[in-house]
């Protein structure tokens, strides 16, 4: 498999702080790639730096063979690379579908699409992603009376809306209730396998990246410590320590 | 309510609104109802921004003394040299035939708008990148700034102000033309604006207010939609500023295009009080506002604007959703979202997407 994210020699500090330190990595077109690491590590700002959040301080990052670094959020969000925010974010005074509706694709926007009406059949799609996620029956909800775990299902079925390439999620099962991470381990699969998104996901639950990921990257301390299948991650003297260390 | 009920409210709106100045105990006060229709096009035109998309912009007075000073300047230069105006300005010879007049007046109000959006699109590169607050602050200069600038400009009478054609005897009285006038211009905004939040235009713009950074995220054109937003006010605002000129007779620089301590403040208090991102809150706010004023004005003169501040508080400490968001929290079946449980479930079709 060809990757379609690299990440080369990657360096961000903020003012003292080195938040990701000479980071390379590399996810494979149509996988499932884990990010895990103690608190503090970097993996968030990993992410930042992907999608152009920031600029960084030295590196390279390719999606689909271009050369991100010099572009902003919301262009490497139009080249198919969408990532999920680990605090949730949503619109909180729109209800459920709206906030679909406006999660559709930006590429072919114009002025003319300004104007645009949306069509039944984007409501239709904007329900239908809001019940694979669980969330139908709250649709006319404002997303700001969902819960946090609501939310968290709400900003990945927005996700889906975009019809990226690949996603970068941010802890997409903290705050949801434990018997419905399974579920979402399961939507989450789905959206690999059926929609063909390549994901990049950062979790804190061990079982839930073991299950998910068919590899998986370890920062600590703003470095890469070790990657491997999940298995070897799980035993590897140098993870274990590090996160026991960082406790 | 559905579709076709509302659809014939708004009709009975429309037309009972056009029907006034038939009333014969309403027709003392048409240009009274001229200025609560301008009132309203400023409430409404100031939404875009600040309730719609949460940038407070207390620079839109820019556009509206803008509209006025290039409707006034077309009406002038067009039939008359500056030098034979000043001769004769406000008197009588100024008269202009009605042809010439309604001319004068769409060609101007058409220019200024015109103006007003590119001089939005220019700004708005310019500062709308400017986020929250820093964005409120920048703009609080524009004003005074363009107020300065039109104080010392000789060409569009600096400081002594311009005076604008009066209208012809042909046109009727005043009251009715100016009634007409802005009450088909406030139509033509709400209709405009309404079309706008409905479609895509409206959800960006909402997303923006919600979470920049989440709608950056998401790929949406922000800069673009602010920018857009911002021109549709200044568009609208200153084809009002321009007829505004024609009402008032006498422009000037600080009191009348750019009065940002009263219209350019009140524009932003008349959002706010009829509720702030809504479509309705503007005009309910603007006619709150703008009755409640006439009354201090009369019943409690020298103290009005005592009371014009202490009302403003009450709003802000008791109702700060302003009267629909207030509305829509008490009664959410009525002037919120419907939410429709029974309806029918959409069946799961996401192996059939792709
Ligand atoms: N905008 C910022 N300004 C200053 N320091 C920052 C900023 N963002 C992150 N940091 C610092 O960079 C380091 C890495 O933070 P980051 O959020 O990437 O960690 P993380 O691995 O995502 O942690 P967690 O698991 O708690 O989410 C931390 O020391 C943090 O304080
Ligand atoms: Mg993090």
């Amino acid at each position: 498999m060809s990757a379609i994210l690299e990440v080369e020699n990657v360096t961000k500090t903020f003012g003292g702080v080195i938040a990701n330190n000479n980071v390379s990595l590399s996810v494979p077109e149509g996988s499932i790639i884990g990010l895990i690491g103690p608190n503090g590590s970097g993996k968030t700002t990993l992410f930042n730096s992907i999608v152009g959040y920031h600029p960084i301080d030295s590196g390279a990052v390719r999606f689909q063979g271009a050369e991100l670094s010099r572009l902003r959020t919301p262009q490497i969000a139009r080249l198919g690379l969408l990532r999920t925010f680990q605090q949730t974010r949503i619109f909180g005074k729109m209800n459920c579908v709206q906030n679909m509706q406006i999660s559709l694709p930006h590429v072919d926007d114009n002025f003319a699409t300004m104007l645009r009406k949306f069509p039944p059949e984007v409501a239709e799609r904007a329900e239908n992603l809001l019940e694979f996620v669980g969330l139908y029956a709250k649709r006319h909800l404002l997303a700001a009376d969902l819960s946090f775990g609501q939310q968290k299902l709400l900003e990945f079925a927005m996700a889906l809306m975009n019809e990226p390439a690949a996603l970068l999620l941010d802890e997409p099962t903290a705050g949801i209730n434990p018997t419905l991470i399974n579920g979402l381990i399961d939507r989450l699969k789905r959206a690999n396998a059926e929609f063909g998104i390549t994901l990049f996901v950062i979790e804190h639950n061990m079982r839930v990246i073991m299950n998910l990921a068919q590899h998986i990257y370890c920062l600590a301390h703003g470095e890469l410590l070790a990657d491997g299948a999940p298995e070897d991650i799980q035993n590897d003297r140098r993870v274990i320590d590090a996160y026991l260390g960082a406790h | 309510m559905n579709r076709r009920g509302k659809t014939a409210l708004y009709v009975a709106a429309a037309i009972a609104a056009l029907l006034i100045p038939q009333i014969p105990l309403l027709q003392p006060y048409l240009i009274q109802f001229a200025f609560l229709w301008v009132m309203i096009l400023f409430a409404m035109t100031w939404d875009v921004m600040g309730g719609q998309m949460g940038y407070n912009s207390f620079g839109n007075i820019v556009f509206f003394g803008v509209g006025m000073y290039a409707t006034a300047v077309v009406q002038r230069d067009l039939y008359f040299t500056v030098e034979e105006y000043a001769s004769v300005a406000g008197g009588e010879q100024a008269a202009l035939t009605p042809v010439e007049y309604l001319i004068g007046l769409a060609l101007g109000m058409g220019s200024g708008a015109v103006l007003a959006v590119v001089i939005a699109a220019l700004l708005g590169s310019g500062i709308l990148g400017l986020r929250g607050h820093y964005f409120a602050i920048c703009t609080l200069g524009l004003g005074i700034a363009a107020g300065e600038l039109a104080s010392g400009w000789d060409y569009i009478g600096a400081g002594s102000g311009l005076v604008t054609p009066l209208l012809p005897d042909a046109l009727g009285e005043r009251g009715p033309f100016f009634f007409y006038l802005f009450l088909v211009l406030a139509m033509i905004t709400f209709a405009a604006l309404k079309r706008l939040y409905a479609g895509q235009f409206g959800l960006a713009i909402n997303a923006i207010r919600d979470d920049e950074d989440k709608a950056d995220a998401l790929g949406l054109h922000a800069t673009r939609y602010k920018t857009v937003a911002w021109c549709v006010s200044g568009f609208f605002l200153a084809l009002t500023g321009g007829a505004f000129g024609n009402l008032v007779i006498f422009i000037d620089p600080t009191d009348v295009a750019f009065a940002g301590p009263t219209f350019g403040v009140w524009m932003v208090l008349m959002a706010i009080l009829g509720g702030k991102g809504t479509l309705w809150g503007p005009v309910i706010g603007a006619t709150v506002f703008h009755v409640t004023q006439e009354f201090f004005w009369i019943y409690l003169f020298g103290w009005q604007r005592v009371a014009l501040g202490l009302l403003i508080v009450v709003v802000v400490v008791f109702f700060p959703l302003g009267i629909v968001g207030w509305l829509r929290e008490r009664w959410p079946q009525r002037f919120g979202e419907v939410v429709d449980e029974d309806a029918r479930r959409v069946q799961v079709s996401l192996e059939g997407e792709r």
